[in-house]
């Protein structure tokens, strides 16, 4: 892992422990943990835009994928919560390929409603045929693991940015990797790709298939904090909000990705006085964000540390 | 070990090859030339396996490669260089071989992701041969630079570098002098001898610089309007009449020109 | 069996004709500037809500509000691209989809500030008997519908093919360069063209609230079916978007009446997956035509 990430995993790992200790209070703890869910599903979103660079508008399907399954399968089924998370990513997985198959193939304007098309399709299927109709349904048991079962909102927070935690680790190796290199050759050109061997279909699949899994984590990890969901969840609006927290993070990095995920769930928050406004001031802080601060707020903010750092130097 | 039979194609109404024929030997330089829309990139983009010959068979090593899709050319041993430099702009130098690299490693996405012992192996022999690439093409000072930053004979020479990345037997150049000065232009002829003599690389060598052509090259086909002119060493290439032609006719429409206006 | 037959085919046209209007604002914005506008569904929204704004809230007359509300619609689209798609140098794909995007968001969210949620409709254009046909009722509304549809895309026609400015916008996608070197006006034709299709979208919202009423958030949907019209019919091509409209509106209005009301929607979307996986060209659009756009 370079040294920037490195440091960075360490101070993450840092705050993650400590914010417990330090929130004021069990609301402040929930906004936490649904920070975390966002950005499980941001960084799949991030690793699909930033690096493979392409687009998706349907991730809410995916992540509404994971909810249902994992939810229906720990209700019905006697299965513990974690092989319900993983089978609901699986079947979020093979949702991804077959939709992945003939998407990757368009490009552009092309692509994004396919993708927007494929979310929508999933929520009018949730809507429709799910259990309980556009209410949804409840009962839905805690995450637990051999036994024990996490129902402490602490205990959550911990459990949501553990699998944060451990993702992160996994996309960050994965992007200094033979692979994420290839991911960013391909968003660079196609053509070079294909002629030094790539199997570019394949490698795009596969990077769309990561990104579905990663919302359907983050999708049954929702599900089962909130014992309760419905398709209004899961509709065009939760993957603007994706698209908006990675924008506004940063597309280039996955850190980025992370705190646009904070800032992005945090806001409705502060806003709640601004209650009929809330699509409003989403709207303009997206289209702000994206013609001023398009690079986002961590390339940003690293790239003003990189200055101060080259100013201390020059001083000498 | 490059044998090209009989190739037709065409796009739409616009008949751009025509039953082209010839070989290329083992460890030769092969130099391919013409007037430009003669047909070179066409033909290099149907070896490459980025067009389908409407006609005709392109044999490498004695198997037919015509219908393969270009990622599996390339894994056979093919690899090449674009007119119009196709470099992963966002991606250093060192980055740009590594990517070179890719065929001929194993790590997936789940390896990577864990940090495998062999993929952390695999990645540090990544690293090392790509930097010997670099020190081979001269570009080890450049290696951190972002590949859009560098300039145009630099450039050049780093995706020579990245196809001779993927361990090709047969390297596809196409005009890489294209914009380079009369140094760096002999830079490239001394890289590409050096490919063909150390590393034992065949070369199929697209130019429109006859001076380069000339100097590096073992045997020239050369294009016009498509179908094959000429084929034979430097020397009986310059002697052929209809070569002559095909270039003096070009010039005399050039001096024509020049005389109207003067 | 002939009776209902006729009436899902009725609404299906009259609904098709909407979505017929949003694919040809999708055209209008594309063959100008190379740009889908993925706020364009917005507009009709606005159209519709706006009109019930000045006849119902404000009770101007008739025409006085079709007229403001024409004039309000156009007014957005201009500062939509004047605020927003103007300033950007260099945009690529993926900024210019999320500005749109974005800007729709907004507009949505403007509309949720003064209109609520709730949904606002206003009386039919004409009051009178609706139409019988082998028993099927066709509102008169619904005839409005299809008559100002019509008279838009013969409008347009003639705008493109015999006007200057028409020519000069067309002018504008196929080579802004070159445009420009004849003295176009490239930045103003593309304003233009952002106003125009914000206007077309308005007149299809004011035709069909009175009909299927108007909410804030209808937006998001007009525009994937309103998409799915224009790119059946091959991007750029308006007969193409109207066709496609059409189809898409009466098989809508078949699936919701003959199998299951809530899977209409779906259909249009599986309409629209499929074209863009099997054919994104447009199914009446040839090979050539195809390599010769630019997308």
């Amino acid at each position: 892992m370079k040294k920037g990430d490195l440091l960075a995993f360490f101070v993450f790992i840092f705050v993650i422990i400590l914010s417990p200790v330090f929130s004021g209070s069990s609301y402040a703890l929930t906004v936490g943990i649904f920070s975390g869910i966002n950005a499980l599903a941001a960084l799949g979103l991030c690793i699909l835009m930033g690096y493979a660079g392409q687009v998706s508008l349907g991730q809410a399907g995916f992540y509404g994928i994971g909810a249902y399954i994992s939810s229906i399968l720990s209700v019905h089924s006697g299965l513990p919560t974690v092989l319900c998370a993983v089978s609901a990513m699986m079947v979020a997985a093979v949702a991804a390929m077959i939709l992945a198959v003939p998407a990757l193939r368009l490009k552009g304007h092309y692509l994004a409603v396919a993708t927007l098309g494929f979310g929508e399709i999933v929520y009018v299927i949730l809507n429709e045929w799910g259990p309980g109709g556009p209410s949804g349904f409840g009962d839905i048991p805690h995450f637990g693991f051999f036994g024990y079962t996490v129902d402490s909102t602490t205990g959550y927070f911990y459990l949501v940015w553990g699998f944060v935690a451990v993702v992160m680790f996994f996309s960050i190796n994965l992007i200094n990797s033979r692979t994420g290199r290839a991911l960013r050759a391909i968003h660079d050109s196609e053509l070079a790709c294909k002629a030094m061997g790539l199997n570019v279909a394949a490698l795009k699949i596969k990077v769309f298939v990561l990104s579905a899994a990663y919302a359907a984590l983050a999708g049954s990890l929702y599900a089962h904090y909130m014992t309760f969901i419905s398709p209004s969840s899961f509709s065009l609006f939760y993957s603007i909000l994706l698209l908006m927290m990675v924008i506004v993070g940063g597309i280039t990095n996955l850190w980025g990705a992370i705190i646009g995920a904070v800032v992005i769930t945090v806001l409705p928050e502060l806003l709640r006085r601004f209650e009929e406004l809330d699509v409003l001031v989403y709207g303009l802080i997206l289209t702000l964000s994206l013609m001023f601060f398009r690079k986002g707020l961590v390339p940003i903010l690293i790239e003003k540390i990189k200055k101060l750092r080259g100013f201390a130097v020059a001083k000498h | 070990m490059l044998s090209i039979k009989e190739i037709w194609k065409s796009f739409g109404g616009l008949m751009a090859l025509r039953h082209i024929s010839f070989e290329v030997k083992q460890g030769e330089i092969k130099a391919l030339i013409g007037p430009n829309g003669a047909g070179k990139t066409t033909l290099l983009n149907i070896v490459s396996g980025i067009h389908e010959p409407d006609k005709g068979e392109v044999f490498f090593w004695g198997e037919k490669i015509v219908h393969l899709v270009p990622s599996k050319i390339a894994r056979k041993g093919i690899s090449r260089t674009f007119q119009l430099v196709e470099l992963f702009g966002h991606m250093t130098v060192l980055e740009n071989i590594m990517v070179g690299r890719y065929a001929r490693t194993k790590a997936g996405f789940f390896s990577s992701g864990f940090k495998i012992p062999f993929v952390m192996k695999e990645e540090r022999e990544t690293r090392r041969k790509s930097e010997e690439i670099l020190e081979y093409i001269k570009l080890a000072h450049r290696k951190d630079e972002l590949a859009s930053n560098l300039p145009i004979g630099e450039q050049r020479v780093l995706e020579i570098g990245r196809a001779l990345a993927t361990e090709p037997q047969l390297v596809l150049l196409d005009e890489p002098a294209a914009g380079l000065n009369i140094r760096e232009t002999r830079d490239l002829g001394e890289i590409i001898k050096k490919i063909r003599d150390e590393l034992k690389i065949t070369v199929v060598l697209v130019e429109h610089d006859m001076d380069l052509v000339m100097r590096i090259s073992d045997s020239i086909t050369v294009l016009n309007f498509g179908e094959v002119i000429a084929d034979g060493t430097p020397l009986e290439v310059q002697k052929n009449p209809e070569v002559i032609v095909a270039y003096l006719g070009e010039e005399e429409e050039i001096q024509k020109g020049y005389n109207a206006h003067t | 069996m002939l009776t209902v037959f006729l009436q899902f085919l009725f609404s299906g046209l009259t609904v098709g004709a909407v979505y017929a209007l949003v694919g040809i604002g999708f055209n209008i914005t594309y063959n100008s500037t190379s740009i889908i506008n993925l706020a364009q569904g917005e507009f009709v929204v606005i159209g519709g809500l706006m009109m019930w704004f000045f006849s119902e809230s404000l009770k101007l007359p008739f025409f006085v509000s079709v007229v403001f509300t024409i004039f309000a619609a156009g007014l957005i689209g201009l500062l939509m691209e004047r605020l927003t798609i103007k300033p950007l140098k260099n945009p690529d794909l993926l900024l210019m989809i999320m500005i749109t995007i974005a800007v729709s968001i907004i507009l949505r969210g403007v509309l949720m500030f003064y209109f609520g949620k709730d949904p606002y409709v206003y009386p039919s254009f004409t009051e009178g008997e609706p139409l019988s046909i082998y028993g099927a009722i066709i509102q008169q509304q619904a005839l409005w519908v299809i008559g100002i549809t019509a008279l838009c895309i013969i409008l347009l026609f003639l705008f493109f093919k015999k006007t200057i400015i028409g020519k000069a916008m067309l002018a504008c996608a196929v080579n802004p360069t070159a445009a420009k070197l004849v003295g176009i006006n490239v930045s103003r034709m593309v304003m233009l063209s952002f106003v125009l299709s914000a206007i077309v979208g308005a007149i299809g919202g004011m035709a069909i609230t009175p009909i299927s009423l108007m909410e804030y958030d209808k937006g998001p949907m007009l525009a994937v079916k309103g998409f799915c019209a224009a790119i059946m019919g091959g991007l750029g091509s308006n007969r193409g978007a109207v066709l496609g409209g059409f189809i898409i509106g009466i098989l809508e209005s078949m699936t919701a009446g003959y199998i299951h009301s809530g899977m209409k929607d779906a259909v249009a979307l599986m309409i629209l997956l499929l074209i863009l996986f099997y054919k994104p060209a447009g199914i009446f659009v040839s090979k050539t035509m195809l390599q010769l756009r630019k997308f």
